[in-house]
Parts: C-alpha cells; structure tokens; sequence
C-alpha cells in the first residue's frame, strides 16, 4: 500500500520532470531556430518551396472547411434569429462567428492535422534516416536548413489561410441564408458592414491566428526534431504534434478572447 | 615538448587519448586511446555494440567525450565552438550506414549539395565537379535518379562522392560493407583503397567485416568492451596469440565470447519450470 503511493508519486514527480525538461529543450530549440530566420533572406528560394507545402497544399481542406462551417452558421443561425425576427442579422452572427473565433481556431486545428503532421513527419523520418546528423557532418546547420524556412512558411500560411476561411465561410453563410433561405440580401451585407469593426473583430482574429500559426508550426518542427528515431517514435511524435496543437490552440484561444473581449 | 606536438600533427591526423564516454550507466568507451595517421586507411573493428559509430561521432564532434582528448588535425574537436567546429566538419566527410541521402533530391543535387551550401561557385563549374566525382563513382549515368530509386550499393557510392565533393582531408566509413552483395561490395573495397590513394585522404573505416577490412587497412585497432583490445597491421592481429582478437578475426562461433547469452544453469532452469 505504502509503496503503491510511493510509486505514484514517484511516476508523477517524474512526468512532472519529463515534462520541464521538454519544455526547456522546446525553448532552447525556438531560440536556435529563431537565430536561422535572418539567414533566410538570401535563400528565398528555400522559404517560397516550403509555403507551397505547408500554405498552398492545406488551400483546398480550408477552402472546403470554411465553405461547410458558413453554410451550416447559415442554417443555425437562422433558425435562432428567425424566432425573434432577427434573421437579417444573420450576415452579422455568420461574419463575427468566423472573424473572431471560427476562422482562427477551427484553421489552427485543420492546419495541425494537415500541415504540422506532414512537418513532423517529414523531419522525424529524415532524423530517423539520418539526414540531419549527414547535414551536420557535413557542415550544414540542420536547424537553419531544414527546420528554419518551415517555421517561417507555417508562421506566415496560418494567418492567410485563417483569412481565406473566414471569406470562404461568410461567402457560404450567404449563400445558405440569402439565395437558399430568402434573407434579404442588402440587409445581410449592410448590417455585416456596419457591425464589424476593423480594430475589435478583425484585428483580434488575425492577432489570434498569427499567435496560432506561431505555437502549432514551434510543436510541429520541435516534435519532429526531438522524435526517437524509429517508426514508433515517428508515429508517436505524429500524434501529440495533433494533440498538443488542438490542446494548445483551445487553451489559448480562451485566454486571448478573455485579454481581448473579456471584461475579467 | 611543442616541437614533438607538431611532428605529432605531421603525421598523425587523428589523436585520442584517453577517451571516456558512457551512454546512461553503461561506459562504451573507458581509456580508449588511438592514433589515425595521414594518408592511411586505419580500421576500427570490433563486435556489433562497441560503439564504433559511437566513436565516429565523437570524431566529428556529434558527440561529447565525458574525459580524454581527441585532437583532429591539432584540434581539440570537444572544445570547438559551433563555427570552429563546423569548419572543421567541411574538410572531413562521412559516410553513413544508410548513405544518408536527402530523399527529395536528385543523386545530381544531392552531390551538388555540399557545394552549393559552402561555396558560391557557378552552377557551370558545379556541374563539372559533380559529374567529375560521380565519374570517380561509376554512377555519373545514374544522376537523374532519386535516392529511392538506387540500391543500397549505388546509395552509398553516392554518398561517397557526396563526401568527397569538397575534397575532405579525411573520410570516415561507417560499416561500409554491412548488406551488400559481393559485386558492390568489391566496388566499395576497391573505391575506398582507390579515393584514399589517389586523392591522398586519410580514410578510417568501422566495420566488422573482417576480411574486406583487412584486405584493404593498412593498420587495425580491434575494440571491445570499452577498450583497445589490440592493434596492428591485419597479418599481424591474423596471427595473434590473444585468444578473444584470434575468436574475432577468424569467425569462431564459441571461444572467450560464449555462444550462449549469460543466464542460469541451463538444468536449473528445465527443472523450475517443470516443478
């Protein structure tokens, strides 16, 4: 019994420990990486190949995502507002749903599962078949060649593709609640127009989708970088890039929405 | 004192004394001390789980000794800083198990890419140097390839001509000749005797193929349990009287390396399971 807890305890001082230390690596390794972004200027090349993989092929599960996210804010949205005869308001609900928290967070979490799989992947295998460690010897910086020009294409894509869902999304919401439902479509837009400000809504919204960008591309590119060099390892790694993502993007974004809209 | 030191960095290109290195709990290496000299091809043999990749890396400076010196060249590889180091590194190629090709990448770009990281020279004079070293390879015809599409053999000839695109001091093999068939094996044998010659490299092989290894080295250091068990030209370790460098060199199934993994009395342990 007594050892029993002992054990307990001693399992969870450990991952306690784990855990510390995986953080502090995670941050030394942000540090290197960071230090490789100035030597990206000259290679333009490089960053220009990685935006295609990670921005331009999640294009299509955004483009797709965003539309069905809007049509079904479209239907829901006017069932509720109907009640109240409020269904012109619709435009309104659909834009600042997506604006302020769909398009960031539900592109956050796409993105982890398209882009920061594939990144996590892609670096623990060239790990696994020891590229990076022939980069080394080589004397070629694995963390400014490899790791660097993907950090900054995912840094860069979230915030375009949070955009591009947004758009994507309220064109959809337009077209379930005007040319489907019969919403009127100049009170649908003008009243959108009106209630959306620049500074309050959108600002937030693209400030939450660059912090999302930043903290799922750092587990991505870390995860691969630190994965056991085995398909186990990569396997694993593959995963808690996902899980830690979609943790990290909903803790997050209560945290942003309450320093951003909250009163607390 | 300081002139023998310089004599000593003449002729010897690898030093390491003393060398020191545990993984976890277990010492790989305990008081390892060896000389590589230039221009020879030196062999580190000994049985798979010595660390004899290990102590490639820590050649290369991958790796940190835990106490001992390894000087390459009159340097003191553990004490470089990350340039020094990386200066290093370009003037010593390795080659790895699994060749270590960049995957997305053509054999061309793949041999090209030493090149194009640490020089700035034109992609014309780029593209003579690369087909100059896969000519040295046999495999210029192969450059449109992707590394998925080369054998395990091509893989690392590759890989070979990807370590001396920049015209190293030295080349470090790791297991060469491990999976090959005897025709790329033979290649191999005959390339790594070939390059070290005439490009005057000093070249270090780790391998425990022993009779391609010894057709070629010019002197082995055997290694096991952590130590130097013994070292020599190959007649030389071939005739040795130390029963465990004789097991090794000549294959011997049973000798001062049991057959049988350490465990309880064989007897002990039908009994217990039948009771």
């Amino acid at each position: 019994m007594f050892t029993g807890l002992l054990d307990t305890l001693q399992r969870l001082g450990r991952a306690w420990l784990d855990f510390f230390n995986r953080l502090g690596r995670g941050n030394l390794f942000l540090l290197h990486v960071l230090a490789g972004l100035p030597g990206l200027l000259l290679r333009v090349r490089l960053l220009v190949q990685q935006i295609y993989s990670v921005g331009v092929l999640s294009l299509l599960i955004i483009l797709v995502s965003g539309l069905f996210v809007g049509m079904v804010l479209g239907l829901q949205g006017y069932r509720t507002l109907v009640d109240y005869g409020a269904e012109e308001s619709l435009g309104v609900m659909v834009a600042l749903s997506l604006v302020r928290e769909l398009g960031p967070v539900v592109t956050a979490l796409l993105f982890a599962g398209r882009a920061g799989s594939a990144l996590t992947a892609e670096i623990g295998l060239m790990k696994a078949t020891e590229q990076l460690s022939g980069m080394e010897m080589m004397a070629v910086d694995p963390v400014k060649r490899v790791i660097a020009p993907r950090f900054l294409a995912g840094f860069i894509s979230m915030p375009l593709l949070a955009a591009i869902f947004s758009a994507v999304g309220v064109y959809g919401g337009s077209l379930v609640g005007v040319n489907l439902l019969g919403v009127d479509e100049g009170a649908f837009w003008s009243q959108m127009q009106s209630a959306v400000e620049l500074e309050k809504d959108i600002y937030n919204g693209v400030v939450k989708s660059i912090v999302f960008g930043f903290v799922v591309t750092w587990i991505a590119v870390f995860e691969g970088y630190d994965t056991v060099p085995t398909s186990e390892g990569v396997s694993r790694a593959t995963t808690r890039t996902v899980v830690h993502s979609a943790l990290a993007v909903l803790g997050l974004d209560f945290v942003l929405t309450a320093l951003m809209f909250g009163e607390v | 004192m300081i002139e023998t030191q310089e004599q000593d960095d003449a002729a010897i290109l690898v030093r390491v004394r003393g060398l020191r290195f545990a993984r976890g709990r277990r010492w790989i290496f305990d008081g390892v001390d060896l000389d590589i000299p230039r221009g020879r091809i030196t062999a580190i043999m000994g049985p798979s789980g010595t660390g004899k990749t290990t102590l490639l890396r820590l050649i290369g400076g991958q790796l940190k000794p835990h106490a001992g010196s390894i000087r390459v060249d009159g340097r003191e590889v553990p004490k470089l800083g990350h340039t020094a180091l990386y200066e290093l590194r370009k003037r010593m190629g390795m080659l790895f198990q699994s060749g270590a090709l960049l995957t997305d990448m053509s054999v061309y770009d793949n041999v090209a890419f030493p090149l194009r990281e640490h020089t700035a020279l034109d992609e014309r004079l780029i593209r003579d140097l690369v087909l100059m070293k896969l000519q040295a390879v046999g495999l210029r015809g192969a450059r449109e390839l992707l590394p998925n599409e080369l054998s395990g053999g091509m893989a690392r000839r590759v890989a070979l001509a990807r370590a001396i695109a920049l015209d190293p001091m030295m080349i470090m093999y790791d297991e060469p000749f491990t999976g090959q068939d005897p025709i790329s094996m033979g290649a191999l044998v005959q390339l790594i005797r070939l390059l070290n010659d005439a490009l005057g490299l000093t070249s270090v092989i780790v391998s425990h193929d022993v009779q391609e290894t010894a057709s070629i080295a010019d002197y082995i250091y055997v290694v096991s349990d952590g130590k130097v068990v013994e070292h020599g030209p190959p007649e030389a370790l071939n005739r040795s009287e130390s029963p465990w460098v004789n097991q090794f060199m000549h294959g011997l199934p049973d000798g001062p390396v049991p057959f049988h993994y350490p465990g309880r009395e064989y007897l002990d342990d039908l009994l217990d399971e039948a009771g």
